[in-house]
């Protein structure tokens, strides 16, 4: 059987081979570093014409992980809104949830992401009639636009501290965390990290200035410019995304929470804790044990499902790597070949690092 | 009344918090329904041959241009005169799942066989054609919920032999088949469907000797079928799982073989559980089945997007309708699968508490 196996794959190579050299299709990874000829709409870093089919790949990797990370962020509050509404004690609330649910699970991802591209498209006014809201945020038929900033001299310094900042407090209140579970006492590190931050900040602010300037939109001949714009394909791909993936959530939620056993409810009652004390931090930690697992695999769905962006020429990873360039180079074999291995390298680290979750909370039974 | 008033006292109006919920609730349905219904109804054209009337009512909904496409939004380009043809596998797939999922016959099982063996060769000779006198008609002409339907049934009679043994294997005691099962599992389950397509397209035709290359729907089926056994796979070996080491030992201890004993006594069991995963995955896979337009197949959705661009019919409403109508068919389905296997979950949930 296992020679067959090998004889199998020995014959497909064998064919591919003759089949490339009759086609004059050149092989190996040297196109990569060749002029790519076109330019796409949305990109995260430096790109035009004359960037390599290396940095294209690179561009629409990032597209990919821009719209999946929103994506990710949006899915999870939406998706534990409606589940946590499932089980509200209002009636009317947990029928509007259970719609909600059985809707958008029961859809199609590809018409649902269709659907809100033509309404975007099609319904949305000409940039002169855009929506607007207080004359900073406008909507039309050419994309989202907000209003953002750009940094002064210092400004990307003072961002990177600020990142910094940001990432430090995790490690202050999980130190703060163990203090209080070894010793019993409240010690005030995160509040004395914050206060301390918000001075240094304070102080540089009124030393050097706002290093920062808002970038507003502005209707300009016939578009709009400046501010952050969203193109419509964009901004289609990451409602649709979110709103399909936050009722398979949804659902993870309702289960997770079910799984709790009533006593903890009912404890958590005995104790008098009120209502929103006792689901914070007695019966989502708990429930958390259940929704993580399936939770990481709607995360990776996610970002495998953001592929679909193809139908409506988003540039993402697959539409403008294994569709355009593909066409071009012709070069179908190492092409196919990159674009998943990046999927699969995602979904083996996501894999690994669920199992390693799994590990770390699973219940030490006795 | 009184009991009404008693119920929304309870259900509704219990505190402030729920009370102001309600009325939340409440605007939102009250939203929703008069933005539905003056799309798709009161501001609807309903009559018409082109697009006159459509681009009329700019505000609501094309029904003309569905009514008018229907025939190709279910046969695609299916000879007129061979429709019947479709219409004989259609009734009797719907004849042979009714009676499976009704479920008071007494040859279910030989029932459900013969649905997964004799019904898609049958399909296969009545559609395509070439024997037994009736013409030939070739796949690019298969269109609409036709090819959708084929797509999906096909996914789902390759993916379940192929996932059982997948799953087999991958709890194998010979490494070197548990290892082969573990590769495929992991790669198919861990590329997006549309590159696999897309692989399917390009690069199948490269792996074959030259002259042998055959059709895009067929290219199609093999990459979705093959993912779907990935899926099916591991829904299976969850089913395998569960199943108690006794009756594993039980099976080996009255001298079965391998086979037998899964044949006899695991399997029966481990898919009876399995139900609900592997009507989760049918309604994945038949949901994923719309991937195809994108390259290049007309399923239901790549038919009624390529009528989008028939010049008698281009107005703003057209795509809207189309998407919504489209929807609408596949939700009926995927909630009629679920519905299904809702019902099947809750019956053995019963009979386990029975225990």
């Amino acid at each position: 059987m296992v020679s067959a196996f090998i004889g199998l794959v020995w014959w497909l190579i064998d064919n591919t081979v003759a089949n490339l050299a009759r086609q004059n299709v050149a092989t190996g990874f040297g196109f990569l570093d060749n002029n790519t000829g076109f330019d796409i709409n949305q990109k995260l870093i430096a790109y035009d014409e004359t960037s390599s089919y290396l940095r294209l790949l690179l561009v629409g990797l990032l597209n990919t992980a821009i719209v999946s990370v929103l994506g990710i962020l949006l899915a999870t509050v939406i998706g534990f809104m409606v589940g946590l509404a499932r089980l509200s004690d209002n009636w009317l609330v947990s029928k509007l949830a259970f719609i909600y649910v059985e809707i958008f699970r029961n859809l199609p991802l590809l018409i649902q992401i269709l659907f809100w591209y033509v309404l975007l498209i099609e319904l949305l006014p000409h940039p002169k009639k855009s929506f607007s809201l207080w004359e900073v945020f406008f909507l039309n038929n050419r994309g989202l636009y907000l209003p953002w900033f750009t940094t002064l001299p210092g400004g990307g310094y003072l961002l990177w501290v600020l990142g910094l900042f940001g990432a430090g407090w995790f490690y202050v209140a999980h130190k703060a965390r163990k203090m209080r579970e070894l010793t019993g006492h409240n010690k005030a590190y995160a509040r004395n990290y914050i206060l301390i931050g918000v001075i240094c900040l304070g102080g540089y602010l009124s030393l050097w200035g706002v290093p920062f300037e808002a970038d507003l939109p502005a209707l300009k001949g016939f578009n709009f410019r400046g501010g952050l714009s969203f193109t419509p394909e964009f901004v289609a791909l990451l409602v649709a995304l979110s709103l399909y993936t936050a009722s398979f959530i949804a659902e993870i939620v309702r289960a997770g929470v079910l799984s709790v056993s009533k006593g903890q409810f009912e404890a958590a009652k005995a104790l008098g804790l009120p209502t929103s004390v006792s689901m914070n931090k007695v019966i989502i930690p708990q429930a958390m044990r259940v929704i993580i697992p399936p939770l990481t695999s709607q995360y990776l769905n996610l970002t495998k499902n953001s592929s679909l962006a193809a139908a409506i020429a988003y540039p993402e990873l697959v539409s403008v790597f294994a569709g355009t360039a593909l066409n071009q180079t012709g070069q179908a074999v190492e092409i196919i070949f990159i674009t998943m291995s990046i999927y699969l390298f995602l979904s083996l680290l996501t894999s690994f690092l669920m199992n390693t979750y799994n590990a770390r909370v699973a219940l030490v039974e006795k | 009344m009184q009991q009404i008033i008693k119920w929304s006292r309870k259900n509704l109006f219990a505190t402030r918090m729920n009370t102001l919920l309600s009325l939340v609730s409440l605007w939102l349905i009250y939203v929703t329904i008069d933005g539905v219904a003056s799309w798709a109804f009161i501001n609807a054209s309903f009559l018409g041959a082109d697009k006159a009337s459509c681009i009329a009512n700019p505000h609501g909904a094309c029904w003309p241009f569905v009514t008018a496409k229907l025939n190709q939004f279910i046969y695609g380009n299916y000879p007129a005169g061979e429709q019947w043809r479709v219409n004989i596998v259609f009734a009797l797939g719907a004849l042979g799942l009714g009676l499976l999922m009704t479920g008071c016959i007494s040859f279910k099982k030989q029932l459900a066989v013969l649905m997964l063996t004799a019904y898609p060769v049958l399909t296969f000779i009545l559609l395509s054609g070439g024997l037994l006198g009736l013409s030939y008609v070739e796949t690019n002409q298969w269109g609409g919920l036709l090819v959708t339907l084929v797509i999906a049934v096909t996914g789902i009679v390759v993916s379940l032999p192929l996932g059982i043994l997948l799953a087999l294997g991958r709890r194998s005691e010979l490494p070197i088949i548990r290892m082969m099962s573990v590769v495929f599992i992991e790669f198919w389950r861990g590329v997006p469907l549309i590159t696999v397509l897309f692989m399917a397209s390009v690069m199948l035709p490269l792996f074959l000797p030259e002259g042998m290359n055959f059709d895009a729907l067929l290219r199609c089926l093999i990459g979705v079928s093959l993912l779907a056994s990935a899926y099916m796979a591991e829904v299976i070996r969850g089913g395998l799982q569960a199943i108690p080491k006794g009756q594993y030992e039980a099976g080996k201890s009255i001298g079965l073989s391998y086979w037998k004993s899964m044949r006899l006594i695991i399997l029966p069991q481990a898919l009876v559980i399995s139900i609900p995963g592997i009507v989760n995955t049918f309604i994945g896979l038949f949901k994923d089945t719309t991937l195809v337009m994108i390259v290049g197949i007309f399923d239901l959705l790549g038919i009624i997007s390529f009528h989008f661009t028939d010049p008698n019919w281009t107005s703003p409403q057209v795509p809207i309708t189309g998407f919504v109508f489209a929807g609408l068919v596949f939700w009926v389905f995927c909630f009629a699968m679920s519905y299904y296997s809702k019902s099947v979950e809750r019956r053995f949930s019963v009979t386990g508490e029975n225990k």
